[in-house]
């Protein structure tokens, strides 16, 4: 149906492309993570599984990727709590103004991550706006410490970068309910409340199974939220990893615990997509 | 096609709601959506136990009148009660009326059983009564065998079936249905509504049947409720609705018609070259004369008839009978119901006789 050279022209780019930008580092990382560091800093390529021994056997690892675990969690959780509400209010309740809504909802997803990450340590500061603000009030007569640099402040700015990540994929799939199924729910006698439960919640489910992966897969692998605000207690995965690459200069290392990652990203997606699959009737 | 005197004593009676208050009533309803009136001053009872269908082409607001019905949509003016019961503030989860929607609207996660076991489980039923009564529905409508299936998998025929036991398996006192047979192929849908029929009577529940379809709403109603740009034209039984519509639009929308624009003074009817007698009022009026009401004359003519040579412009074979279409010398074309056996250029000596010319009001330029 197609000549020859349309399909080379149409196919060509898009492999290569996966090729040399995904297949390749991946094998590199792979090749990596089985290789290890001389005392005189430098890859000897003999092949070992030295590092994913001491993944294993290093408590630091594993209670760094607990805790960035929580954290994603945690993040997913408000994302939910907070992205829910808005698309169900946004597609059954806004009226006219959905559009509107709706676009007000996407803009800061234009904002710099950055900006945003750094308009939360202004505000979180010991002379942030928060601070400030609690002192003329009265409310405290010295800088609270606890906003900045802790976890706390890394599950609230990544709750305030990927709420609309959660929000979107929810918001797509109540806004394929056919109404005339609230309507016929309704008629046989359910409330709004029940209707809720029994009809559109079950058929929003495909909506925040995504959303959460969303919010959870791209928490998980964060690195500046903690860098910026997490201080040492809100260290995350992603700091290690950064810092095996860089100072640290155990690439070896480094790649071992980014596959691990991977590995746990890869069967979380697999996870969620049989999750939608079973929820999903259209 | 049963004579007029027939029709006219059998079905009267019928054009009343049946003894005592009636079911449903719909006093003075009218809705407008911004500026746009879709509904004006509507009054209509619903008997128990009546198969009624408002009939209209689209556009002519009779879904609106279903949802208000419902509770779906608020009327702008107006009062619909049930009983001694004013249902106009109530929601439709209050409202002892239940729908089957245009599209059945069954619900896509849970199975047939679930979907008809819904309304019960909602209201809190006991399962054991439940389950009895969503048995007892789905073999009702021949649905037992796929109790377990997604609606996904069954056929539309196969869905409505399960939307008609979804509602019924409540008992409400009123069903509504939204041209529920419009999505599916002719020979089913034909199929579908002698089913209907037969159920409606088996339950005796009073059916709301919303259709455009004017050969539907005359197979299936005890009465035809014809709506047209948002206000009732004509509400009489399927019988009466054709022999004896009540104005133009209402002969032409329900079957074929000649409508013949006559005047009438002292006494006769003058229309081109034709005339007869008549009792009405002097003044300009618009008669339906149906087409099979006009005859081939053969020798001599029955008293009191109207005799008309006409040439055939067009003949079309409709079965068991032919229409033909025949200009007159003064330029009327009348449609011609014939047993067969005639052919375009044929001059053809015709009469009817001036009783089964209906007078009609004229239809007012709406749209």
């Amino acid at each position: 149906m197609f000549s020859r050279a349309y399909k080379i022209i149409v196919t060509v780019p898009p492999v290569l492309w996966v090729a040399v930008f995904l297949l390749l580092p991946y094998l590199l990382m792979f090749c990596y993570s089985f290789w290890s560091v001389s005392p005189a800093q430098t890859i000897v390529h003999s092949w070992n599984i030295g590092n994913y021994k001491e993944l294993l056997l290093k408590s630091v690892y594993w209670e760094t990727l607990l805790r960035s675990m929580f954290i994603a969690a945690r993040v997913t959780l408000f994302s939910l709590l907070l992205g829910y509400p808005l698309a169900y209010f946004l597609s059954f309740h806004a009226g006219p103004r959905k559009d509107l809504l709706y676009q007000l909802v996407i803009i800061p997803l234009w904002v710099s991550y950055l900006v945003r990450a750094y308009a939360w340590k202004t505000i979180l500061g010991s002379d942030g706006v928060l601070n400030t603000l609690l002192q003329y009030a009265h409310l405290t007569n010295h800088p609270l410490d606890f906003l900045l640099y802790s976890p706390f402040a890394v599950v609230l700015t990544l709750t305030h970068i990927y709420t609309p990540f959660a929000f979107l994929p929810i918001y797509a799939a109540l806004e394929h309910i056919p109404r005339n199924l609230v309507e016929a729910s309704h008629d046989l006698g359910a409330n709004p409340a029940r209707t809720f439960w029994r009809v559109i919640f079950p058929l929003s489910i495909p909506g925040v199974v995504a959303g959460a992966t969303f919010a959870f897969v791209l928490s998980l692998g964060d690195f500046l939220a903690p860098l910026l605000l997490g201080g040492p207690s809100g260290i995350m995965i992603s700091n290690i990893v950064v810092s095996l690459f860089g100072a640290a200069y155990n690439w070896p290392l480094g790649a071992a615990i980014s596959l691990g990652m991977l590995l746990i990203v890869v069967s979380l997606l697999f996870l969620s997509e049989r999750l939608e699959k079973k929820w999903s009737f259209s | 096609m049963a004579t007029l005197k027939d029709s006219l004593t059998a079905e009267t009676a019928n054009t009343q709601p049946a003894a005592g208050s009636p079911l449903l009533s719909i006093r003075n309803v009218a809705k407008s959506f911004g500026r746009n009136v879709v509904l004006r001053n509507i009054s209509l009872d619903i008997a128990q136990g009546e198969f009624l269908t408002i009939l209209g082409e689209s556009g002519s607001g009779k879904t609106t009148l279903l949802r208000i019905i419902a509770g779906f949509e608020n009327a702008t003016s107006g009062e619909v009660w049930m009983g001694s019961e004013k249902l106009d503030q109530q929601p439709p989860y209050r409202r002892r009326v239940n729908t089957v929607f245009q599209h059945y609207a069954l619900f896509p996660h849970l199975s047939v059983e679930q979907n008809v076991a819904y309304g019960l489980r909602v209201a809190g039923r006991p399962e054991k009564e439940t389950a009895q009564r969503v048995a007892e529905a789905l073999d009702k409508v021949k649905m037992t065998a796929h109790a377990k299936a997604k609606p996904s998998k069954i056929s539309g025929g196969q869905q409505q079936r399960v939307a008609l036991a979804r509602a019924l398996v409540n008992r409400p006192r009123l069903l509504l249905l939204d041209e529920p047979l419009s999505a599916l192929d002719a020979n089913l849908r034909r199929q579908m509504q002698v089913e209907l029929k037969s159920l409606q009577r088996e339950v005796g529940i009073a059916f709301v049947f919303v259709t455009h379809d004017q050969e539907e709403a005359m197979v299936m109603s005890d009465r035809i409720a014809l709506l047209r740009s948002g206000e009732l034209e004509q509400v009489a039984t399927p019988r009466e609705i054709y022999s004896r519509p009540a104005t133009a639009y209402v002969a032409q929308f329900i079957g074929h018609t000649n409508l013949l624009k006559a005047d009438v003074q002292a006494g006769r009817v003058r229309c081109g070259t034709l005339s007869w007698p008549t009792t009405l009022p002097d003044g300009s009026v618009q008669f339906s004369l149906r087409p099979e009401h006009i005859r081939l004359a053969g020798g001599p003519s029955a008293p009191g008839s109207v005799r008309i040579r006409a040439q055939v412009l067009h003949q079309a074979f409709h079965g068991a009978t032919d229409l033909v279409r025949a200009r007159t010398p003064d330029g009327i074309v009348l449609v011609v119901r014939t047993p067969g056996g005639v052919t375009v250029q044929d001059e053809l000596d015709l009469e009817f006789s001036p009783a089964d010319a209906i007078p009609v009001r004229a239809s007012s330029e709406r749209n």
